[in-house]
């Protein structure tokens, strides 16, 4: 998942660094991502694990690392399995 | 009719009304002409302590809310919507330290400074090379033994010359990416201000806006320790659309005020007989129901959510923040022009006591402040995503 993640982050966050670099525990706003870039990062996420964001989780924290986003979309349960590494 | 719910009463919106009425407003028009800064009323405003009205009274200051803070620039919107604007300029930069400075050393002793010296604070947000886009900086804090330097190329800066203090936004550091931001101090012997442009503008006038290069050197803990990410959804962007509203409302409130004096003097000439334009007043005064019912359920949405810093970075709440000031920027401009129709010759001259002229020139103004497209933009973005109304 987190490959995933990554790989979509590649395609629309826009960050201002190698997306492999970058711990799964840092802060991706400090790495560029704006609001405008979020908003799409959003929608690739839900068109990469077919889930969609209630709105309850449209909010900073969510998209703040990739260890949150790979935990919201977790609790989504997409059926894939929740890789750790 | 009140303005707006006052949560607690200091007798500050009273101290404000009177302000208003006695200093600001008869100086409104020369402030407007000359496109000068309305000592008059700012220091009226510092004598009688309003300008500290939002420290907590720990530091010495009014303690008062977001309630009434909206309720005193509704009512200096009445009056001069120069004083009214800076007034609200101020009192954002001043919510920002409350609300993020309070735990440093360093603001909580300049938060009771402020309220001693009741010292003006202007901002440096926005920067020319950003597209107007205040979420990003070119200019970088660059640090260098126990201080920092910083240089900054401002295209607006209201009342600048006249500030105490400026609140700076910049890159954390010359290798940040552009949206990694930061919020600094910088007081009067800080800084530098290199005036490069003139204000002549159609409204808002008194506010003296021009561009300028800052520069300024100043101690590191001067610069807030949150991220500007956090001030600005959580403090500066929410505030700035309630007191800007709120001062737009005092202006369709003044707009009303003469329709209703023009159409009340029509009714003393034909007793028994209806003025034709009445219906027209009694449609804007619905309008002007609408933009106040908007601006006070925004306070409460507000204050009900002002300490949840994660609520705060909601997207539903950014796009409600977003359409009370696209919402109320258009109403501003609509009310003032339907008060135009109602007085009409009497409030297209510029001479007569229903004139709507300047309070027409200022509403515009208020479309241009974050651009309602940029906004719009924003929200159109958010909603491809948001569900939730």
């Amino acid at each position: 998942m987190i490959d995933k993640i990554r790989d979509t982050l590649r395609q629309h966050a826009r960050l201002n660094r190698d997306v492999s670099a970058i711990s799964v525990d840092a802060d991706l706003y400090a790495c560029g991502l704006t609001s405008h870039a979020t908003v799409n990062l959003m929608l690739g996420l839900e068109d990469t694990f077919q889930v969609e964001f209630p709105e309850r989780m449209l909010r900073r924290r969510t998209f703040e690392t990739i260890a949150n986003i790979r935990d919201s979309i977790a609790e989504l349960g997409t059926g894939l399995p929740v890789s750790k590494s | 009719m009140p303005i707006t719910v006052l949560s607690r009463s200091f007798g500050a919106l009273e101290r404000a009304q009177r302000i208003g009425l006695e200093i600001a407003a008869p100086f409104a028009d020369a402030v407007d002409k000359d496109a000068r800064f309305p000592t008059e009323a700012l220091d009226a405003l510092r004598t009688e302590r309003m300008l500290g009205i939002f420290i907590p009274t720990e530091f010495g200051g009014g303690g008062c809310s977001i309630a009434d803070l909206s309720a005193i620039c509704a009512t200096l919107g009445q009056y001069c919507s120069a004083t009214a604007m800076i007034y609200a300029m101020h009192q954002i930069q001043i919510a920002c330290i409350v609300r993020h400075g309070a735990d440093s050393s360093f603001f909580a002793t300049y938060l009771a400074e402020l309220a001693d010296t009741q010292a003006l604070i202007a901002s440096a947000t926005s920067e020319i090379g950003v597209g107007g886009d205040v979420r990003s900086s070119v200019c970088a804090i660059e640090h260098d033994d126990g201080s920092f330097s910083l240089a900054k190329r401002a295209p607006v800066i209201s009342y600048g010359e006249y500030a105490d203090a400026i609140l700076a936004t910049a890159r954390r550091t010359p290798d940040a990416p552009p949206n990694d931001q930061v919020l600094a101090l910088l007081k009067r012997d800080e800084f530098t201000l290199t005036q490069t442009s003139g204000w002549d503008t159609l409204g808002f006038r008194g506010t003296c806006s021009p561009a300028f290069t800052l520069t300024a050197t100043a101690p590191d803990d001067h610069i807030l320790p949150a991220s500007y990410a956090d001030i600005s959804s959580q403090t500066m962007l929410p505030v700035s659309h309630i007191v800007w509203s709120s001062l737009w409302l005092g202006i369709a409130t003044a707009a009303v005020g003469r329709a209703r004096g023009y159409i009340r003097a029509e009714a003393r000439k034909s007793p028994g007989k209806t003025p034709a334009a009445s219906v027209r007043l009694a449609e804007v005064v619905s309008r002007l129901q609408g933009m106040r019912a908007l601006v006070n359920d925004s306070v409460r949405d507000y204050e009900s959510i002002m300490h949840d810093a994660d609520a705060l970075s909601a997207m539903n709440f950014a796009i409600r923040m977003n359409n009370l000031k696209l919402s109320c920027s258009t109403s501003v401009v609509d009310i003032v022009s339907q008060s135009l129709l109602i007085c009409g010759m009497a409030g297209y001259r510029a001479d007569s006591k229903f004139s709507l002229g300047r309070l027409l020139r200022d509403a515009y103004g208020a479309a241009l402040m974050i651009n309602n497209d940029r906004i719009y933009g924003a929200n159109a973005a958010m909603l491809l995503v948001s569900k939730d109304d």
